[in-house]
């Protein structure tokens, strides 16, 4: 039986982490790397890069962030963060990412997924959606450029589409609850995992074991993604495992 | 000195193989040279070969089929040469007869079988097939010494290889229904799981694999 994930995810702006691990006393706590290779050693299921680099020379950065973790971390990688082109993925996943996900750039050029998905198969291409309920009640609007943008395309099509374009795997923010840690969007999750079949990866807004159980219990999430609540103490992969555990869940053991 | 040559056709999981070999060595006594080549010379004179793989069968077979002379490279080192091999994910599922993604594509035929979609019978059940999942139905193979019933590896996939003999499977895994996780024959193998990414157990089935004597 196929476990439910448990991603610690970090932010990552010109190769250094910004929001990352402060409670354990790491030799060079904004290298990315020793960070990986702390959430590889406490027994994480996969690690998240959000590559946040605002310029374009900034960029390569990334690469050798995720060449050097693929070098004393053997554990599934992905990386998000300013993809545009079939080329960006490839040489992502050249230098040991297994997944890159798409955020932006999927909106504005839907054929990238199919492009993607062609080149590397499915099972590497995860769609980023985030999502922001609509005042009045109506569902969830997708938004791009960080959360900046409004896009009117309505989550639930939008997820649709792309997973019939090639998406493999949909990585879901409530841009409502993210940073707020008082729990997933659960209603969110639910519209999402009942409209596509492929894994769904729940984030924005985990504040606590309980919310991470609710990601999958209530919301129907593969995979519970979380940034602030590990990588400063509050709950250890370990915790978060043992509270999947007592509620049911399938994990896979430490 | 052993030579241990990963077949470099353009697969993603190439470098991260590769450095889960070096990683699995450094374990072991006896010395291991892992490099990666589509030197049809340097294929057919290693003493192990690896071929990793992800993406669309018909693509990864396309691509290896590119690189004039690598087939036959590996057809001498694998079937004359009797050297141990391990296929990687689609990699694995290349040994097939024949691959039914995006039609009918003809595979390496060093085990009887055929890839074909994923249909799990529970709904519940998603495609692709992604995260770590149990082993399971395992056989007492080499490759598999220190693993045990349950142990976890990471799939990531939407199709897996359905061999036509039933002892060609060493280990499955369950989801939906199940299906190959691992098949060897004589002195071919191959897992649809990435022990690359499977942390101390996928390290383990390497280790295994370079001290592997069909």
């Amino acid at each position: 039986m196929l476990k439910v994930r448990v991603i610690p995810c970090l932010d990552v702006k010109d190769g250094r982490v910004v929001k990352g691990v402060n409670f354990l006393a790491l030799r060079d706590a904004g290298d990315p790397v020793e960070q990986a290779r702390a959430y590889d050693a406490a027994g994480a299921d996969e690690l998240m890069f959000l590559d946040i680099t605002a310029s374009h020379e900034g960029r390569g950065a990334i690469l050798d962030v995720v060449s050097r973790t693929a070098e004393v971390c053997f554990m599934p990688v992905s990386v998000g963060g300013g993809i545009r082109a079939v080329e960006d993925a490839r040489r992502l996943l050249r230098a040991g990412a297994d997944k890159i996900s798409i955020n932006t750039s999927a909106v504005e050029n839907p054929a990238l997924l199919s492009d993607a998905a062609d080149a590397f198969g499915s099972q590497c291409v995860v769609v980023a959606i985030d999502a922001k309920a609509r005042p009045d009640g109506s569902g969830w609007e997708v938004f791009t450029y960080g959360g900046r943008k409004a896009t009117g395309l309505d989550v639930i099509d939008y997820a649709v589409s792309a997973v019939k374009r090639g998406a493999g795997e949909i990585l879901l923010t409530s841009m409502d609850r993210d940073g707020a840690k008082n729990g997933y969007d659960t209603a969110l999750l639910r519209a999402i995992t009942g409209a596509v079949n492929v894994p769904v990866i729940a984030s924005g807004g985990a504040g606590s074991c309980a919310d991470l159980v609710a990601g999958v219990r209530d919301g129907g999430a593969d995979a519970v993604l979380a940034a602030s609540i590990f990588h400063f103490g509050e709950v250890s992969i370990g915790e978060a495992k043992a509270a999947m555990r007592a509620a049911g869940l399938p994990v896979r053991p430490i | 000195m052993q030579k241990i040559v990963l077949i470099d056709y353009g697969s993603g999981n190439l470098r991260s193989a590769q450095k889960a070999l070096v990683a699995a060595s450094a374990t072991l006594s006896g010395g291991f040279d892992i490099c990666a080549s589509d030197d049809p010379k340097v294929i057919a004179a290693a003493d192990r070969l690896v071929l990793p793989g992800v993406g669309a069968f018909a693509a990864c077979m396309r691509a290896l089929g590119e690189r004039t002379g690598v087939i036959e490279a590996m057809a001498e080192a694998v079937q004359q040469g009797a050297k141990p091999f391990l296929g990687v994910c689609v990699g694995m599922q290349l040994l097939a007869e024949r691959g039914l993604e995006f039609g009918q594509t003809q595979g390496l035929g060093w085990v009887g079988g055929e890839v074909r979609p994923l249909a799990p019978s529970d709904p519940h059940c998603k495609i692709p097939h992604m995260g770590w999942n149990a082993l399971e139905e395992m056989s007492g193979h080499p490759l598999l010494r220190g693993l045990e019933v349950g142990a976890h590896m990471y799939f990531t996939h939407s199709y897996a290889l359905f061999p036509s003999a039933p002892s060609d499977v060493i280990a499955q895994v369950d989801h939906g229904g199940r299906f190959t996780a691992a098949v060897a024959k004589a002195n071919v193998a191959g897992v649809q799981f990435h022990p690359e990414k499977s942390q101390s157990a996928g390290l383990r089935l390497l280790a295994n694999f370079l001290e592997w004597r069909p």
